[in-house]
């Protein structure tokens, strides 16, 4: 049976009705309708539904709701402060590193993920961190620029 | 040579594009247009009688006052605003159209690119459109809709002339103005339009702006509305909702063409606000969360009766053994010049191959989604599909229902290569909201999508060839089962041809994909041609240039060539190759460099490109299309490959089957022989075909292994070798 239970979400506390089984993505798209983060495969393969929790990337539609409660979630519609991008989301429209562009919100958490936690990554240290997102329009090349000129806007430190 | 055109000015779509044609088509009218707009100028451009596919504005409509002329372009409408709204039964699937036709729109109608707005595939609002696919969109919609601008232009021109009274001759527009010669006076579009309902109907006759003289199409543009996919905000299909949605869930057969013997519903029909629908093999229920329709879904147990079927082990010999009758095969599956035998029975270079190429999928990163909304006996539903028209089709022939009682919207989607012409998921959620009386959503699993969609045919493509000492080809037969006749007829000057597609009962669903066969046939001649520039000692490329007479497929291979360095010194373990070829109106070679490395494995160290699509419209949305398609290539010439056995895919997911990932992608070039003489046309397709040739003889040279199937990386593995 359903169960409330509150969570951080983008900077707000939210309570929803979850079953025990629900998934975080589910539980965003669905009950939240914060539909920035996709389903690509429901397995933790493809990386489109990618959020930070803690600041960390995590595969939401594998991640059950509960195990989040007491941790802060960042969805896509949370990285931009009012009309103020975040670097990475202004790097991937300066790189025009999107084509269809459904796994670009998942890039970018992962990009995030990964900047903040490393400034300044090798090319070999971005393809590492990013090879569990799939692209498959083949945007690979202008994703990898766009993180590059993203780390190149962030501070060393963030939060 | 033969009198037949290798080159011919249309495409003829190929047989997977469409399932049918097109019916009644356009039901808005003038009134419904200022009823949707208020005031304004809107223009309607009749059709011209342009050569090849009729794609676009056939139209059959009862005979009212007020209706529109039977075939039409394209229109559009400019509000008091200024604000500029274009019309189009074209979609958007991350090939950028929504960019690039809007730049084609502002050069004509000289404003700025963000004053335009483009309504796309929504059936209600849209002229018709067979659909998105075959690299159409440049070279017919582009020129639609540049052509509906410049008759706008001209009209406001009109306009201003009218009300200021004077010859037309002294009024030119710019930057959203009409201005008069040698004059301070100038309007505004919306200006002019102001409180009026004008209607023109105009033949798209006007003078179009040459490429040479382009200042907004030609440039790099940035996606149009790059900032919605960035934020998140961008609504694709599977993130449609409306209010007191549910969720569907289909109950799946075990296996393909499976009947439903028996259903126990009991258990799922116990869960609270669960539907259980069963109409036929249709088998699904409907629940307010997706969690709680899962869970209904697996509580039902339902039996199959189910047929053996063939599996992927035995496939080519399959596709050989499982022709269709050649009296059942359609006109034109059969090409003969000359005397192919007579000169095989007189020489000694006759050289013989076989290529095999698999299944793949699209895969497509949306998976299928629809939400169906029915309101009375109106069917309102949104989904991700390449075809919107063909789907209010779909639609109308399942519930029994006209096409006007139908409205079919098409969100920018994510993505399709060919893979979304079909509209199940919007079946799947009409049925569960006529039963539900509810609006109804369905979202594929990536299960569903790898099982359910619809596969790139596999194929069989024998060839026989042989040439003169010179090297010139004197004989050249080329027959292809199964996977497609896109790209079949060979570019190369041949004086005796026997070109043949067999179609075969495929033991898998199939369809479109990017580039359908072209990139099958293009393997195998261009691997072939490779066999048989090796047997002359010949190099491969003076080989393809020494055979071919046009000019501009001699252009991509001689200056991407020179590009990519071809004639220079190639350091020693390294090998080269090429492909390349013509396909949807496009010109392209391709040039791998490959490395065999000390413990045996072969690297693809880099990837050029050349490409001739004429005018180019956006260099920078062009590019990235070259890129991805190059990058989606890698995919089916090394790994891809569906495994099927007995009506089940043993590969239905990520896990299982391999896409290419960051870590496979390799160095990217690209060159674009943009010809402002020429044209503009699509380049979605054209760039994958070369890719897969040109990795297999790049191999062949650095290892003097010829790989002949794709995928190609399962054939290394008997010798302990991988390539990536």
């Amino acid at each position: 049976m359903p169960s409330t239970i509150n969570l951080l979400i983008n900077g707000q506390t939210v309570r929803v009705d979850a079953g025990p089984t629900d998934t975080l993505l589910s539980v965003l798209r669905e009950h939240l309708d914060l539909t920035g983060s996709k389903y690509g495969c429901g397995e933790g393969q493809c990386g489109a539904c990618t959020v930070l929790i803690d600041g960390k990337a995590h595969r939401s539609c594998i991640t059950p709701v509960w195990s989040v409660t007491g941790k802060s979630v960042t969805t896509i519609e949370g990285l931009a402060r009012g009309q103020h991008l975040h670097p990475v989301q202004q790097a991937f429209l300066d790189e025009g590193a999107m084509q269809c562009a459904y796994c670009t919100s998942g890039m970018i958490m992962s990009a995030v993920s990964l900047l903040n936690n490393k400034h300044n990554p090798s090319d070999a240290e971005i393809l590492e961190f990013m090879q569990g997102n799939i692209c498959r329009c083949g945007t690979y090349p202008r994703i990898v620029a766009a993180i590059r000129k993203a780390t190149a806007a962030m501070p060393e430190t963030r939060p | 040579m033969s009198d037949k055109p290798l080159f011919p000015d249309a495409i003829e779509p190929e047989r997977y594009e469409f399932s049918a044609g097109p019916s009644w088509l356009f039901e808005s009218d003038r009134r419904s247009f200022f009823k949707f707009f208020g005031t304004g100028l809107f223009v309607i451009c009749a059709a011209s009688k342009a050569a090849g596919l009729q794609e676009s504005g056939a139209s059959r409509r009862n005979s009212e006052e007020d209706s529109l002329p039977k075939e039409i372009d394209a229109w559009l409408h400019i509000g008091e605003k200024g604000e500029i709204t274009v019309f189009t039964g074209k979609v958007e699937v991350g090939q950028n159209i929504r960019t690039s036709l809007s730049q084609g729109v502002a050069e004509e109608l000289r404003v700025p690119l963000d004053s335009i707005r483009l309504v796309m595939g929504d059936t209600q609002l849209v002229p018709f459109d067979m659909g998105t696919f075959g690299s159409r969109t440049t070279p017919t919609m582009n020129l639609q809709l540049r052509r509906v601008s410049a008759a706008a232009r001209d009209a406001l021109i009109a306009i201003a002339a009218k009300q200021w009274n004077i010859d037309p001759a002294r009024l030119s527009a710019a930057d959203g103005k009409v201005l008069e010669t040698g004059s301070q006076r100038s309007a505004t579009y919306s200006e002019l339009v102001k409180g009026q309902q004008i209607t023109q109907l105009l033949p798209s006759e006007d003078p179009l702006i040459p490429p040479g003289q382009w200042t907004v199409a030609g440039r790099p543009a940035p996606k149009v509305d790059g900032r919605d996919f960035v934020t998140g905000a961008h609504r694709y299909p599977s993130d449609q909702k409306l209010p007191n949605m549910l969720y569907g869930k289909i109950v799946r057969p075990t296996a393909f063409d499976a009947t439903l013997l028996s259903a126990d519903t009991s258990e799922a029909s116990k869960l609270p606000d669960v539907i259980v629908v069963r109409e036929g093999n249709f088998l699904g229920v409907a629940a307010p969360t997706s969690a709680l329709a899962a869970k209904a879904a697996a509580a039902i147990n339902a039996t199959w009766k189910t047929d053996p079927q063939p599996s992927n082990a035995q496939l080519f010999e399959y596709l050989k053994k499982n022709q269709v009758p050649a009296s059942e095969r359609g006109e034109g599956s059969r090409t003969e010049v000359g005397n192919v035998n007579a000169v095989f029975s007189a020489t000694q270079n006759r050289l013989q191959s076989t290529y095999n190429i698999n299944y793949i999928a699209h895969a497509p990163l949306e998976p299928r989604a629809a939400v169906a909304h029915w309101d009375s006996d109106q069917l309102t539903v949104w989904t991700g599909t390449q075809r919107p028209f063909g789907v209010r089709g779909e639609l109308a022939a399942a519930f029994h229902i006209p096409e006007q009682k139908i409205r079919v919207l098409m969100p920018d989607t994510g993505s399709g290569y060919g893979g979304k012409h079909t509209g199940e998921a919007a079946l799947e959620a009409a049925r569960l909201a006529r039963a539900t009386k509810q609006p109804v959503k369905i979202v594929w699993t990536r299960e569903e999508e790898f099982t359910w969609a619809y596969f790139r045919p596999a194929g069989v493509i024998e060839i026989t060839s042989a040439a003169d000492p010179s090297g010139k080809l004197i004989a050249w037969e080329f027959h292809n089962y199964n996977s497609g006749g896109a790209g079949i007829r060979t570019y190369y000057d041949v004086p005796n041809q026997l070109i043949e597609f067999h179609a075969v009962k495929s033991p898998l669903r199939q369809g479109s994909y990017r580039g359908l066969a072209a990139t099958a046939n293009h393997f195998a001649r261009e691997v072939h041609m490779d066999e048989i520039a090796y047997s002359l000692k010949m190099d491969p490329l003076q080989f393809r240039v020494l055979n071919l007479k046009e000019e501009r497929l001699r252009a991509v291979f001689t200056e991407g060539a020179k590009k990519f360095g071809w004639s220079g010194p190639k350091p020693a373990n390294h090998g080269y190759g090429v492909g390349g070829g013509y396909e949807k109106l496009g010109y392209v070679a391709t040039f791998v460099e490959v490395a065999s490395i000390p413990d045996g494995n072969i690297k693809i160290l880099r990837v050029l490109t050349a490409f001739d699509c004429g005018a180019v419209v956006n260099p920078d949305g062009l590019r990235n299309q070259i890129i991805g398609a190059n990058i989606m290539g890698i995919g089916g010439a090394l790994f891809e490959a569906i495994e099927f056995d007995n009506g089940r895919i043993l590969n239905n997911r990520f896990s299982k089957y391999r896409v290419p990932r960051f870590r496979d992608v390799p160095a990217m070039d690209s060159l674009l022989l943009d010809r402002k003489d020429q044209p503009p046309v699509g380049a979605g397709e054209a760039p994958i075909v070369g890719l897969a040739p040109a990795i297999s003889n790049a191999v062949f040279d650095v290892s003097g292994i010829r790989l002949r199937t794709l995928p190609m990386a399962p054939l290394l593995v008997p010798q302990g070798r991988q390539i990536s």
